[in-house]
C-alpha cells in the first residue's frame, strides 16, 4: 500500500458490488469508524425487488447514517447511500442524485458504470472509487471514466473476491491505483477519510 | 491581457451548445433536464450517428430535421410497462376510485405518456370500475412517435406477458387477454379503450395548462428534470386539478422538495398518491 502522502484530498467514495457484495461491503464498512465523514454512495446489484432492506440492514451494522438515495437530494457528508434497485443512479455536477430509468447495462439496473461515470463528471479528481466482488463486467468502464477525470481507483484483489469476474474485468479495462484485500481497502478508506477532515 | 482556458471539458461546453441548438432550431427544450441521464444518451448518440465529437453531431441535427427526429427517439426514454408497480395501481383502485366516482363527468390527464403502457394500464382500471365510459384522458408528450405508437396500441407479447403478472398483483378483476388480441408476436389492445382517449404533443417544459382535469398521472417523467423544471411541473399540474384533485407520481418521484410541497397532501404516501390541498 502507498504511502498516506501519495493519497489525495477526496470528497467522496463510490462503491460497486455485485454477487457476494453484502458480506463484502458488511466487511468493509462495519469496521468504519464512528462519525466518518465522507459520503459514500453505493451501487450494489440486487434481484429486482422495488422495495429493498439494504439501508435498514446496513443501518443496524455500520457506524455511518445510511439512506436511500432519493432523486434531488444533496450527496451529504457522512451518509452511506444505498441506490434504488429497478433505478439508476447518477451524480449530477451540483453534487445531487437523480434516478433514471434508461435501459440495463450488463442486465443490471442500477448500474455501476453510470453511478461511477457520473461521479467522475461530477468530482473529478476529488473521488475515489472501489470495484468489489461481482459476476459480470460493470463497472469496469465508469472505473477507467474515474480515473480519466483524476479520481483514485481501486480494485478489490480477484483471489480474495467471492467471485473474481467483476474486479477482473475491471483489472482489463485498465492499471487500477490500488489491488488490496477487503481489509486493506478498509485501511485506505479510513486514511482517505483522515486527510480530507 | 493574458486569457486562460475554461476548466470546463470540452464535452460539457458542446452538450450546452447542442442542447441549445436543438431549443433555438426545434423549440424541443432540455435546457433543464438533468445533465448526467442527458449526457450519456447524447455520448450514446454519437456511436450511432458515427459522429466523433457533440460538435458534429450539433452541426447533423441543425441541417437535417430527419436526424434530429432520430435522436429525439435516443433522448427521450421510451422505458415504460403497464401496472409498473402494481401496488400503485391498487391504491387507485382502492383509494382514488371511490373519490373520484363521485364526479359526474372525469377528465385525466397523462403527463408524459411515452408509448401508451400509463394509458392502457388507466382505461382498463376504468373500464373494471365502470368509469371509462364518463371520462376523457388527455395523454401527452413530447416525443411524436412515441404518441403514434400509443395510439396503435400494439405492444410485444414478450413484455406483455411481463404486464399480465403486474396486471394481477394490481387487484385486475379479469383475464388480462379480454383486453387484447395475439398476432405474430404481438398483442393489439381493443381499440375501445382509447375511444375516449385524446393523444396530444405537450411539452411540461414549454406550454401551458390546456385543461381542468381531476386527476393527473406523471410517472417516471420528473426524475428527468432538474428542480426548476420539476418546479414548472408541479406549477402546471397544480393550475390544472380541480379543488381536491390527484396527482399520482413514480415510485421515486416527490412535490415534497418543490415549492409546491405544501400545497399536495399525501393520500397514499408509500404509492406517491397526492391531493392538491
Amino acid at each position: 500500500m502507498s504511502q498516506a502522502a501519495d493519497l489525495p484530498r477526496v470528497e467522496a467514495i463510490v462503491i460497486g458490488a455485485s454477487a457476494g457484495g453484502v458480506e463484502a461491503l458488511m466487511a468493509l464498512l462495519g469496521p468504519l469508524r464512528q462519525g466518518f465523514t465522507l459520503p459514500i454512495i453505493v451501487v450494489l446489484h440486487l434481484p429486482d425487488e422495488r422495495r429493498s432492506q439494504l439501508a435498514e440492514v446496513f443501518a443496524r451494522r455500520v457506524a455511518m447514517r445510511v439512506e436511500e438515495a432519493g432523486d434531488k437530494s444533496p450527496v451529504e457528508a457522512g451518509t452511506l447511500y444505498f441506490a434504488t434497485p429497478g433505478y439508476h443512479l447518477s451524480i449530477e455536477q451540483d453534487r445531487s442524485f437523480s434516478l433514471s430509468l434508461e435501459d440495463r447495462v450488463h442486465y443490471s439496473r442500477p448500474a455501476i458504470d453510470f453511478l461511477f461515470e457520473s461521479a467522475a463528471d461530477a468530482y473529478g479528481p476529488s473521488l475515489a472509487a472501489v470495484v468489489l466482488t461481482g459476476a459480470n463486467r460493470d463497472g469496469a468502464k465508469g472505473l477507467a471514466q474515474v480515473k480519466r477525470q483524476g479520481g483514485l481507483t481501486i480494485v478489490q484483489d480477484p483471489n480474495e473476491a467471492q467471485v473474481a469476474t467483476m474486479p477482473l474485468a475491471a483489472l482489463d479495462t485498465h492499471q487500477p491505483d490500488h489491488i488490496l484485500p477487503i481489509h486493506g481497502i478498509g485501511r485506505l478508506l479510513a486514511e482517505l477519510e483522515r486527510i480530507a477532515c | 491581457m493574458e486569457r486562460t482556458y475554461s476548466k470546463e471539458h470540452n464535452s460539457e461546453i458542446e452538450l450546452r451548445l447542442l442542447i441549445e441548438a436543438i431549443y433555438l432550431k426545434y423549440s424541443y427544450d432540455f435546457r433543464d433536464y438533468s445533465g448526467a441521464s442527458i449526457k450519456r444518451r447524447v455520448l450514446h448518440a454519437l456511436n450511432q450517428f458515427e459522429c466523433a465529437t457533440i460538435s458534429a453531431l450539433q452541426e447533423k441535427v441543425l441541417h437535417d430535421p430527419t436526424a434530429f427526429m432520430q435522436l429525439l427517439q435516443l433522448l427521450t426514454i421510451p422505458v415504460s410497462e403497464m401496472f409498473r408497480d402494481p401496488s400503485h395501481f391498487l391504491a387507485i383502485r382502492r383509494e382514488v376510485v371511490p373519490l373520484l366516482r363521485t364526479y359526474p363527468s372525469i377528465k385525466i390527464w397523462i403527463a408524459g405518456c411515452s408509448t401508451g403502457e400509463e394509458v392502457y394500464s388507466m382505461a382498463i382500471l376504468l373500464r373494471e370500475e365502470g368509469l371509462l365510459e364518463r371520462t376523457i384522458i388527455y395523454a401527452t408528450d413530447i416525443n411524436p412517435r412515441s404518441l403514434e405508437k400509443a395510439k396503435q396500441g400494439i405492444f410485444s407479447m414478450e413484455n406483455v406477458r411481463a404486464y399480465t403478472h403486474n396486471y394481477q398483483k394490481a387487484g385486475g378483476q379479469r383475464s388480462f387477454a379480454d383486453y387484447y388480441t395475439a398476432a405474430y408476436g404481438y398483442a393489439i389492445f381493443d381499440k375501445s379503450l382509447c375511444e375516449n382517449v385524446t393523444f396530444a404533443d405537450h411539452s411540461l417544459a414549454t406550454d401551458s395548462v390546456f385543461s381542468e382535469t381531476q386527476l393527473i398521472s406523471c410517472r417516471n417523467v420528473l426524475i428527468y428534470f432538474n428542480k426548476k423544471l420539476q418546479d414548472r411541473a408541479f406549477g402546471l399540474f397544480h393550475e390544472s386539478l380541480c379543488h381536491r384533485g390527484f396527482l399520482v407520481l413514480g415510485s421515486k418521484e416527490t412535490p415534497d422538495f418543490s415549492s409546491f410541497g405544501n400545497q399536495f397532501e399525501p393520500l397514499v404516501k408509500q404509492e406517491r398518491i397526492y391531493r392538491k390541498s
